[in-house]
Order: C-alpha cells, then structure tokens, then sequence
C-alpha cells in the first residue's frame, strides 16, 4: 500500500491539551514555528553582539566593557550563532518542517516524534551555547573557526569552559540536524502525494532537500573535529596540537597537526555555505515566480543545478585554506573546483532573471526581498570569483574584503531570501498577512542598510584593514578616512539592526490584528495553498490527500482565463473551466 | 477528452505530457509497504554514519604520516599480537549472524526462533562491548594511556565511537525484545527485528575496517597513504 493510501486510511489523533499542542507536538507545522522562534531568539542575541563589534570598531572606547578578550567573545558568538544556530536551524528546521509535508502534499513528516526530538535537541544545544555565557572564564574567543592550537591554549579567553561548552554544543546541534534530516529526506522520498513525481516538486522543496544531504553528509565532519578538539583539550591528546610553548613553558602535547583540523573544519564549513544557500536559491525561485506570474526559467536546469552544486560542494573546501600552509599544489585544484561551481550557480542567476522576463511582476514585499536577493547574490557570487584565485586571495586574505564577500553571499543573502519567505508564507502559518506599510519600510531600511555597511568594507579591504583586530588606531598603514568609514559603518549597522524592530513588531501585530489572508493570498499553484483551511489543521489535508496534476509554476498559461493554475486542477477541470481564447501567432 | 490544443501544451517545460491515467499512480512510496520508510530512514542514518567513520578513518590515516606515531601493532607494543581483537570480533560476528538469523525466522514466522536469535544477537553485542572494555582496561594497565601516543588516543577513540554507536543500536534492540513481551503484530516486530539486523551488519562491516586500520602495521599505512596520493 502507498504511502497516500495508509495516509488516508489512519486515523488522526488531533492532540487536545496545550502540552501535547504547543510543546510536545508532533505536528511538523507547530515544530517549524518552535524552530523559527527559537532560531529568531538566538539570532537576535548575534544580532546584538554585532552591534557590540561595531560600536568597537566605530567609535574604540565607547563602550568601556569591550575589551579584547570580550570583543573576540562577540565575534566567536556571533559568527558561530548567525551561520549554524540561525541561518541552518531556520532555513531546514523552520522552513523544512513546515513547507515539506505541505508541499509534497503529505500529512506530515515520515517520523514525526523523531521530528519532536530534533527540536528539543535543538533547544538542549542553543542552552548550552548560550551557557557559556555565564560560564568562569565566559565563551570561547578563538573565532568561529575555533583554529587549534590556539583555540585551546591559556591566553585565549575562553579555554576552559567556553570552548568545551561549544564543541558540546556543536555535537548536540549535529544530532539534532541528524534526526531533522533523516526526516526531511525520508518524507521528500516516501510520503510524496498522488501524481507527485520529483520533478513535480517545488524548487523550495527541491533545494531543501539536497541541503538536507548535504548537512547529514558534512556535518558528521564537524562532529569529528569537535569530537577531536574536545579529546585534545580534555584529554591531552595531540590529534591537532603541534609541540609548543606557551606561557613560558612547553605543552605537554606534541606532533600533532592544526592542518588537519582545518580540513576537517572546512569540509564541513564550505558545504555549510550550500546547506545555506540552496533552501534560499529554492525559496526563491518560488517568490519569484509566484509573483512574476510566471512559471520558472528551466525548471530541470535549475533542479540538476542544484544538484551539481551540491555535489561540487565538497571539492572546493581548501579554498578556505590558501593561506593555511597547505600544499601550494592544491591550490590550483581548488581554485578549479571553485570557478567550475560558479557555472551552475550562474546558471541559476541567469533563469531567474530570464523569469523575470516579460513577467507580470507585482512588488510585493516578498518580491521585493527576491529581487534584492538576486542582486545582493550576484554582487556577493562576483566578489567570491575573485577570492577564489589564489593569486587574487593572498594579498586580499584576513582583510576586510572577506568579511564584505562573506556577509554579502551568505549573510545578507539568506536573510533576505528568509524575510521574503516569512513574508510570503506567513499567511498560511497564521491565516493572516503581515502588514504591507511596515514590511515596505523594513525592507527599504535593511536593504539600502546593508549596502552602506558592505560596500565600504570592499574598500576598506583594499586599503589593507585585516579583518580580527580588535582595535585599528595605531597602525601607519590604515589611514585616517577608514576611521571616518568605520564610523558611518558602524551608524549604518545600528541603524539596520534597529529597523529588525519593524519586522518583529509586525510579525507579533500582525498575528493578532492582520488582514485576513484566505487560503490562497498569492494565487499560488504550489500545494501548500491549497488546503482546505488556512492555517492548516492537523494532518493538513482533511479526509482525502490532494491529487496533484501537473507541475507547480502553471502561471498565465496560455488560453486559461485565471492567470494560475494550482497543481491540484485536472485537464478536464481546466478544459471545463477555462475560458478558451484563440491564441494569436507571434512572429518570431 | 476534448481539450483545445495550446492547453495540451500547457504543462510545458516540465516535459511530463499529461496522461491522467498515470499520474493517478500514488508515486511517492511506489507502492510499497509503509514499513519501507523506516528502512529508508534507517539506510539514510547509515549514509551519516559511513560519511563520520570515513572521517576518522581519513584522519587516523594523516595523523599516522607523523614521526611521532608508534603504532599499538608494532613489534613490542601490546597489540603486537591482536589476539584479543579478534576473540572480539568473533562476538561482533556472532551477533550479527544471530540477528540474521532471527530476521529469517521472522519472515518465515517462527516467533519462538526468532525470539532466541534476538536474544543470542544482543548478548553477543554485550559481549562484544564487554570485551573491548576489557582490551581498554588492558592497554591503560600497561600504561598506554589515551593520550600515551596519537596511535593510542585513535585506538580509544575509533573503538569508542564505535561502541557508542553499537550501544545506541543496544537501545532499539531493547525495544524490540520488550517488543516481543507485548502484543505486536509479528509483522511490526519482523520490520523492528530487520531493521536491528541491517544496523548490527553495517557496524560489523564498519569494525571489520576500523579492524584493519588499527592492526595494520605502519608499513601498511605508509603504502595506503601513498596510495591515497598524501
């Protein structure tokens, strides 16, 4: 018996008490919002602590609580947290949970109490992480990199309880994310509804899916690193650590190899940039064309674009690692393997603008985000072409050119890409829109925002301004305008992370007092919006699964008088339906 | 069916031409039974954990290239003779093979055979996690303490990671013998009762590796690395 079927035939056991709906739910909707809430909270701590940076940077002394050891605390954190504990947890957990199961047309995920688990598990790291705070000593200062020898050894802030507390943490987060992806690649292969083939599927699910095999393949390398490192701290092993001296006298260690760690690191920490990156790219696509109007540019292209990505993702790791020491040989391979990774993420470039063609773009707020998205997506990709030439990364390494390229392609771009998509899909979370006036001065704010924090850090790369310093006053070669730029950047960066207010205002104002949003407020063909109520019950679909008929981007179909055509529609519903019209030939 | 032409066309650029009678077809589980999802799941887990052992395996291999390695099986060391090694792998063996054998029964519905299997498997695996204790206690007695040399913290380390993994599959056995004790469909159990035996397989082929790697001499290593072009 297929999956539909058994589906359809089990019983619901809708959960009654608030326990067993709130916090113990099973139901992949309720543990995508636990997810998001819970990812929203840590990232809005990160977001403060970059604020913390800044005001060090801008104007040194401001504060007079930072001092180095504290400012490199913040980096660690803020780092650590916006890449693995925000960006991944929201992008698979929130996103994941709730788009899956409504966009295959399944009642829910294959596992679901394996599902719960994974965000108690989640929660159990974030404590921990957020522990050593308030541990002697407070959280590990080592960046997030967590580089030994020097992640471990007496002078960085942090090495006695911070950095434990962060490999543990780490390991908790990778179980969690294990017992996330189990289910989200088990459901996408298993509970897919009638008619749903794989090349049916939402580009959403579709990159969500392949960064899904890609977390549950290169984090088992971070859980090897931490594991390590955490043997080498607590143990006196010398996996990584090399003879050396510290304080005066030599370490009890001896041979070991920080290199090793750093391959390790990065072949988890480069795919973690497409674990990042193809949810967003898939979230996208959907966005745009929802509403462009327009069914998506080369639909297979983008999905075995999406593949290729994935899977030349785990050949371009030691471009981290030019200036590591490593084998200059190898730099030739990977400088390869990472121009070659552009051509399908170009590829992808190229068909959204191709979507955009001749579209009937409404700017929407969540359009707005797409359209920024592209742009800062490119102007990021263009910067990390350069930093993928070895020749180019040597004098650009460790400056402030890195830390532009880095937020830009995959800080500022995923977070647009997530605030379009809570923009987008809010409605069907909650059954109401968020308000459009607010979410216009959001997007205006941080979009501009952004670029006058980024931009001048371009520049001021190629000034020569290292990036990890924690104060820039005295040295002859940064000169007396970077100071000036450092100021603005840091007001801009104060300015943006104020207008997030905007958006949680709205997401809290709106979930009580937004406009009624109806199932479909897009006019969307994908699944999600056509169930029956909005917000979806429990098991989604009511008594019977959805059929689905045809692919999810039938926008301004030729001939059909809506100008969508949900999946759910049949030929003969169509030609029943459709007010036919006599299409006119075009000369080419 | 009489649809006017552009609409034909209308599902164009996914490249699937509608054909109703088709697309009717439940395509997710292609029709099979709704057991196959844990066993996707399971094989899904068994992607993970081939990706983490792999790691420490690639690992232990680069770490080995270093002047400071004395590997545990040189001549002298304690593991010279790995006897107890494989006395250990004879339980890993053991257990699998019973677990095998139980999974059979299953199939051919004889609960009284596959119960004993079930219980022969996981007395094995205790034996088996006993016994690498036992060589743990061994080593550190003669002084080989983990962090001794890199060769012994991987020793520790790989045996442990593996233990861990065998201990965590301890757990679903337990509920699969508790299982046993309540009124479960012989079919549910036979699905518990596979899924247990594919997992007790893979660790005995990840041991049989893990196996290799730690005996080898460091000749070997040399030769694999080389080989591996490091």
């Amino acid at each position: 018996m297929a999956y539909a079927e058994i589906a359809e035939a089990e019983q619901l056991h809708e959960p009654h008490s608030f326990w067993t709906r709130y916090v113990w739910s099973q139901d992949h909707k309720v543990i995508a919002v636990q997810y998001s809430m819970i990812a929203i909270f840590v990232g809005l701590i990160a977001l403060g602590l970059s604020a913390l940076m800044r005001m060090q940077i801008g104007f040194p002394g401001a504060i007079e609580s930072i001092d180095a050891a504290s400012y490199y605390q913040y980096m660690t954190m803020h780092g650590m947290i916006m890449v693995v504990y925000l960006l991944t947890a929201l992008l698979l957990g929130g996103f994941g949970n709730f788009l899956i199961p409504l966009m295959i047309g399944a009642r829910d995920m294959v596992f679901p109490f394996v599902n719960m688990l994974s965000v108690h598990v989640y929660l159990l790291s974030v404590i921990v992480l957020l522990a050593s705070f308030f541990v002697p000593g407070g959280p590990t200062a080592a960046g997030w990199t967590l580089y030994p020898p020097q992640s471990i050894t007496a002078g960085t802030a942090g090495t006695d309880w911070g950095i434990v507390l962060m490999m543990v943490s780490l390991a908790i987060f990778i179980v969690a994310t294990t017992m996330g992806g189990l289910n989200y690649v088990t459901t996408v292969l298993q509970a897919r509804t009638y008619g749903m083939t794989l090349m049916r599927m939402p580009l959403s699910v579709w990159g969500i899916f392949m960064a899904t095999v890609l977390a549950l393949l290169a984090f088992p390398a971070l859980f090897v690193s931490a594991i390590m490192l955490l043997f080498d701290k607590l143990l006196g092993t010398s996996f990584f650590m090399p003879e050396m001296m510290s304080l005066g006298k030599a370490l009890d260690h001896e041979g070991g190899s920080p290199i090793l760690f750093q391959h390790l690191f990065w072949f988890f920490g480069h795919p973690e940039v497409y674990i990042v990156a193809l949810p967003a790219f898939g979230l996208v696509s959907d966005i745009i064309s929802t509403h462009a109007r327009k069914n998506i540019f080369g639909y297979k292209m983008m999905v075995w674009a999406i593949i290729a990505i994935g899977v030349l993702s785990f050949v371009v790791w030691a471009h981290h690692m030019y200036v590591s020491g490593m084998n200059p040989y190898f730099g030739f391979f990977f400088a390869v393997s990472t121009l070659v990774i552009a051509v399908p993420t170009a590829l992808k470039v190229y068909n959204w603008i191709l979507t955009l063609w001749h579209g009937d773009i409404h700017l929407t707020v969540p359009m707005l985000f797409a359209l920024a998205f592209i742009l800062t997506f490119v102007v990021g990709g263009l910067t990390g072409l350069f930093l993928g030439n070895v020749i180019v990364d040597l004098p650009l390494s460790d400056t402030y050119f890195v830390v532009a390229h880095f937020h830009m392609v995959m800080g500022v771009a995923p977070i647009l890409v997530i605030f379009g998509s809570i923009y987008h899909w809010y409605p069907k979370v909650t059954g109401r829109m968020l308000n459009d006036t607010l979410g216009m001065l959001h997007f205006w704010i941080t979009f501009i925002g952004t670029y006058l924090i980024y931009f001048p850090m371009h520049y001021l790369g190629f000034l020569g301004m290292p990036r990890r310093y924690y104060e820039y006053q005295d040295y002859e070669f940064i000169p007396e305008s970077a100071h000036d730029l450092n100021a603005f950047i840091t007001v801009m960066a104060l300015t943006v992370g104020a207008a997030q207010s905007l958006f949680l205002f709205n997401m809290f104002y709106s979930y009580f007092k937004g406009k009624p949003s109806g199932n479909n407020p897009w006019k969307a063909t994908s699944l999600e919006w056509q169930t029956p109520e909005t917000p979806a019950p429990h098991g989604n679909w009511g008594p019977k699964l959805p059929v689905v008929h045809r692919w999810a981007y039938d926008y301004s179909v030729p001939g059909v008088k809506e100008d969508y055509v949900p999946q759910t529609v049949s030929m003969e519903e169509l030609a029943a339906g459709a007010e036919y019209v006599e299409l006119e030939e075009k000369p080419v | 069916m009489n649809i006017p032409s552009p609409l034909q066309k209308a599902d164009y650029g996914a490249g699937v031409p509608i054909d109703i009678d088709r697309d009717l077809r439940p395509y997710g589980p292609n029709g099979r039974a709704g057991e196959r999802r844990a066993k996707v799941g399971l094989y899904i887990l068994l992607g993970v954990m081939t990706s983490l052992f792999l790691l420490f395996s690639l690992a232990f291999m680069l770490r080995a290239q270093y002047a400071d390695w004395r590997a545990l099986t040189a001549p002298l060391q304690p593991l010279a003779d790995p006897w107890q090694l494989w006395v250990n792998t004879g339980f890993l063996l053991g257990s699998s093979a019973a677990l095998q054998w139980a999974r059979v029964c299953a199939r051919r519905q004889q609960v009284r055979a596959m119960q004993q299997g079930l219980l022969l498997g996981g007395g094995f695996a205790i034996a088996f996690l006993a016994g690498q204790l036992w060589v743990w206690q061994q080593l550190s007695a003669q002084g080989y303490g983990v962090a001794g040399n890199p060769a012994n913290s991987f020793f520790y380390l790989l045996t442990g990671v593996h233990g861990a993994h065998l201990l965590g599959g301890l757990v679903a056995w337990g509920r699969t013998v508790s299982k046993t004790r309540r009124n479960v469909t012989l079919k549910k159990l036979g699905t518990s009762v596979e899924l247990c035996a594919i997992y007790w397989h893979f660790l005995l082929v990840v041991w049989l590796v893990l196996l290799v790697l730690l005996t080898s001499t460091p000749e070997t290593f040399a030769a694999i690395a080389k080989f591996c072009g490091f």
